[in-house]
């Protein structure tokens, strides 16, 4: 009874279509957003900060882009890790060859580049649909990944063929390198994070996110009533990239620190980005965060049950935490395909009753 | 030249063990639908229960004391792995009857990572040597009289992928129960609605597979030991099945040929000038080629949409 | 049932359509006009290549030969996104929705043509983009009020019943204030109440916004009670082209398609 809306009208179309209709909603996220950005980083130790914070919002910076290709468009993409490669290793090249750039900058233009390669391999989108389109995905993912081995001067010709980043500084505070202050490390990301998220809540619910959603449910009525396929579905690459670009900028610069193409990037992190999407719900800002959240922490809790409490070896707590990832995604596929989303959803509407049964 | 021949010869062979993989993707497909990501993780499955049952060093020998024969061994895996076929059908295929083709895939990834975290537990996850008495070595008499360098192994496993696709054809076109699968892949509920009991089919097809997986795991793992490098071969069977054409038996032998011969062939020749490992993707590329000109492979069904 | 309206020159034209499907010919030499404001009619029986001429139209189909020619363009074949910004909408046989999203969301989509800002004001919303949607979600409201289905606005089109699903397809298609709506079986499925609205709203549609409609439809009654000219197809060959009264008296018309006339004459 705490959570209805009884009394709460919209006059106006503009407040039908916010993003929060409900008061109680705005001022719960409100008090998220000040909590997260004003207490959190005042507590944060290093610990917090690498082993969950920053690893929560990267994950859910790429799975937001992610979400924009394959929950709203409906493109299947096997080529995430790849194209969190491109935004990693643009950035590395842009921060050392040119030293006085802005760190903001290097990022997003580390997202542009990445933006542009994946409107390249985002072009056969055009003539193959669904699974077929997942495999060219997957070659993007292997060439990528070899392209980033293989030719030196990506890595500046290190003789180990790892990129490592150098310290970096925004308003007088170091954010990246071993030096820097795990608070400032989470402000810089949760910064990006939170922009991000407003600016794709505002596509998704416009006329651009109609329009990829109107190519994911039924692409050719799509194109009868006037919706260019291919600038949509390019649209939706080029957001998509942009924002895994990002994401694999910040992964490497503010978590990693340095980076090898075939541990970091490979198919196993677009997996891991996928899942994130399904359990969290495809087409849904919130599953975004609600998977990351839930595929951060989940090696974390098995480590602490399994290893720390029941005292097995960490090599079996790993296989059974894969062998948990396989079930949950087959349990939420079977479930409720709309993932923790629309489980939260459903959640809301039993609190609107709450305390009362009926 | 000879060199050339070489090279062609093995990406044959090398083709001959993706097709043999790439077989048990074409039947599920033909008669589920869905492409089975986790068809790797049933060959390498396959592949370490049957070390189990035959070896000295398993959970078999020390719960009875003694270890099957090589036959025995293969007949048990065999039940093995209708049982796994029976609880993917009972615990997963049941309630996604009528999806989308991508739900039902990304679920056999579930599948893939729940079947290769339970091998991992299971049976450990050191590389086990499989000898069931297939020749080993190259071929003495094509090194003597034309000077080729060819593994007897490759060879059997080219009869027995040839034999394998005779039998399933054969199997698809003129059986009642291929004509079932058929109509099982091309609309689930239609075929409810004509009596075909979908349950029954699933657990026979992907129990077909899995024998598949079984060929496939045994052949592998003669060559180079049951490894988990084994359940990442689905990723190269895809090019495979693009070459081919998801639904075709024969193409999938084509497409595995092709693969094979042109991975080989671009390493060698046009690897050199730019360091080497083109294999890890040169694959890809050439189903990203197929798929631009002719989506539906060599030998596939064209896809047509009406409204 | 006649009523007054202006009927103006040719907006359609159809010339010498032929249409094969590997060998199969769906469309043989079809041509017929279609005039500004009016109710046109496409009948036929099953197969008779109905939809394949609309889909000709939309450019969903490329013909082999033959033009056509809408608002003194002439050509073959157009893309169909580029069919729709001439003006051209339209509902389909088997519901095309867009499943995932509301009613409101999928009429939305039907002004998609006319909203133009750009990737970065949709990003930021405030401001221009917002501006945009307000006023074109405001233009989606008339439709909706005029289609009566504003109770159901924010329900996801899938759980909807079939008749308030072809409703939400019409206020779809009429969102994108076409010049020309073709209508693929309407009707289909409905009972008399819910056929009784439909024909409702067709007249309204022609009546208060002068759009021309082309329909394909099998019921009789509806197609002589509302077209103004009809055109009969059978096996991909067109039989008869006139007024109703003329179509329904033509002999050919009845050996292939109505059978033997009957006695319904009220109007």
């Amino acid at each position: 009874m705490f959570y209805r809306e009884a009394g709460q009208f919209k006059t106006s179309y503009k407040a039908d279509q916010a993003i929060f209709t409900i008061t109680q909603d705005k001022f719960f996220v409100g008090l998220v957003l000040i909590v997260a950005f004003c207490v959190v980083p005042i507590f944060i130790n290093d610990y917090w900060a690498n082993a969950i914070l920053i690893q929560f919002l990267v994950y859910a910076l790429a799975a937001l882009g992610l979400n924009i290709l394959t929950g709203y468009c409906g493109q299947v993409s096997l080529g995430t890790g790849g194209f969190m490669a491109v935004g990693a290793y643009a950035s590395y090249k842009l921060v050392t060859s040119f030293p006085e750039m802005n760190f903001v900058l290097a990022i997003l233009l580390s997202g542009g580049i990445t933006a542009a390669v994946g409107v390249v391999f985002g072009l056969p989108s055009l003539r193959i649909k669904g699974f077929y389109l997942a495999v060219a995905t997957l070659a993007a993912q292997f060439f990528l990944v070899w392209l980033f081995n293989k030719v030196g001067w990506f890595f500046n010709y290190s003789p180990t063929g790892m990129i490592v980043s150098p310290p970096r500084e925004m308003f007088g505070f170091l954010v990246t390198g071993p030096e820097a202050h795990p608070g400032a490390r989470y402000l810089f990301c949760l910064t990006f994070v939170a922009i991000f998220a407003l600016a794709a809540k505002n596509l998704v619910r416009g006329r651009v996110g109609r329009s990829w959603m109107a190519i994911r449910d039924m692409d050719i009525a799509a194109e009868l009533i006037g919706i260019r396929p291919l600038e949509a579905k390019l649209t939706a690459f080029a957001v998509s990239s942009f924002y895994i670009g990002v994401a694999g900028a910040l992964y490497f610069n503010v978590w990693l620190g340095t980076a090898e193409p075939t541990e970091a990037f490979d198919i196993n992190q677009s997996f891991f980005v996928l899942f994130i999407v399904i359990i969290g719900g495809l087409g849904s800002i919130l599953g975004s965060f609600l998977g990351a959240a839930f595929m951060v922490l989940i090696p974390i809790l098995m480590k602490n049950i399994m290893v720390d409490g029941f005292g097995f070896a960490v090599g079996a707590a790993k296989h059974a935490e894969v062998m948990l990832l396989g079930t949950l995604i087959i349990l939420f596929l079977i479930v409720e395909p709309h993932g923790l989303a629309r489980l939260w959803e459903i959640l809301k509407e039993k609190l609107r009753k709450w305390p009362f049964p009926y | 030249m000879l060199f050339l021949l070489e090279t062609v010869i093995s990406g044959l062979m090398a083709g001959v063990m993706y097709a043999l993989v790439a077989l048990g993707f074409v039947l599920i497909f033909k008669a589920s639908g869905i492409f089975n990501f986790a068809q790797g993780v049933f060959a390498l499955f396959a592949g370490l229960a049957l070390y189990d049952f035959i070896a000295t060093d398993g959970w078999f020998y020390e719960l009875f004391g003694f270890a099957l024969p090589v036959w025995l061994g293969i007949i048990a895996t065999m039940g093995v792995m209708i049982i796994v076929a029976w609880l993917v059908e009972f615990l997963v295929l049941r309630h996604l009857v009528n999806q989308e083709p991508i739900i039902l895939f990304m679920s056999t990834i579930g599948l893939a990572y729940f079947l290769e975290g339970l091998g991992d537990i299971l049976f450990g996850s050191d590389v086990k040597p499989l000898d069931i008495g297939l020749p080993q070595g190259a071929s003495d008499y094509l090194l003597d009289n034309f000077n080729l360098y060819v593994e007897k192994l490759e060879v059997v496993a080219a009869v027995v992928a040839a034999v394998l696709v005779v039998v399933l054809a054969i199997f698809f076109q003129k059986t009642r129960i291929g004509r079932a699968l058929r109509a099982v892949a091309d609309d689930h509920q239609a075929a409810l609605s004509v009596g075909i009991s979908l349950r029954t089919i699933w657990v026979i097809v992907w129990s077909v597979s899995g024998f598949v997986a079984l060929v496939a795991g045994v052949m592998w793992g003669s060559k180079s030991g049951i490894q988990f490098s084994l359940s990442l071969i689905a990723l190269k069977a895809l090019p495979v099945l693009i070459l081919g054409g998801f639904t075709s038996v024969p193409g999938a032998i084509i497409g595995g040929l092709i693969i094979g011969v042109g991975e080989k062939v671009a390493e060698v020749f046009a690897g050199p000038y730019v360091g080497g490992a083109i294999e890890n993707w040169f694959a890809y590329v050439l189903a990203l080629g197929f798929l631009l000109i002719r989506p539906q492979g060599l030998f596939g069904e064209k896809i047509i949409e009406r409204v | 049932m006649a009523h007054e309206r202006n009927i103006g020159d040719t907006i359609l034209s159809v010339d010498q359509i032929s249409l094969s499907f590997g060998g199969v010919k769906a469309l043989s030499n079809i041509s017929f006009a279609v005039k500004e404001h009016e109710v046109f009619a496409i009948i036929g029986p099953n197969g008779a290549g109905k939809s394949s001429m609309l889909n000709c139209i939309n450019g969903f189909y490329h013909p082999q030969e033959g033009t056509i020619t809408f608002k003194g363009n002439t050509r073959r074949q157009v893309r169909p996104s580029e069919a729709a910004r001439q003006g051209i909408a339209r509902t389909f046989q088997n519901i095309a929705l867009f499943n995932g999203m509301s009613t409101l969301d999928n009429i939305m989509t039907g002004r998609n043509t006319k909203m133009n800002k750009g990737i970065f004001w949709q990003a930021l919303r405030f401001g221009p983009a917002e501006k945009e949607e307000m006023e074109h979600r405001a233009v989606v409201e008339r439709v909706i009020d005029f289609l009566e289905i504003e109770a159901i606005r924010k329900t996801a089109v899938g759980t909807l019943p079939y008749g308030l699903q072809k409703r939400v397809e019409l206020g779809r298609a009429l969102a994108a204030e076409p010049d020309l709506l073709l209508l693929d079986e309407p009707m289909a499925g409905m009972n008399l109440e819910e056929k009784q609205d439909m024909c409702r709203f067709i007249l309204d549609v022609n009546d208060e916004f002068g759009t021309t409609i082309v329909l394909i439809e099998h019921d009789m009654g509806v197609v002589m009670d509302i077209s103004d000219r009809v055109v009969v197809l059978d096996y991909g060959k067109k039989l008869a082209e006139g007024t109703p009264d003329e179509v329904r008296t033509n002999q050919d018309v009845i050996d292939a398609y109505l059978g033997v006339s009957h006695d319904d004459e009220e109007a």
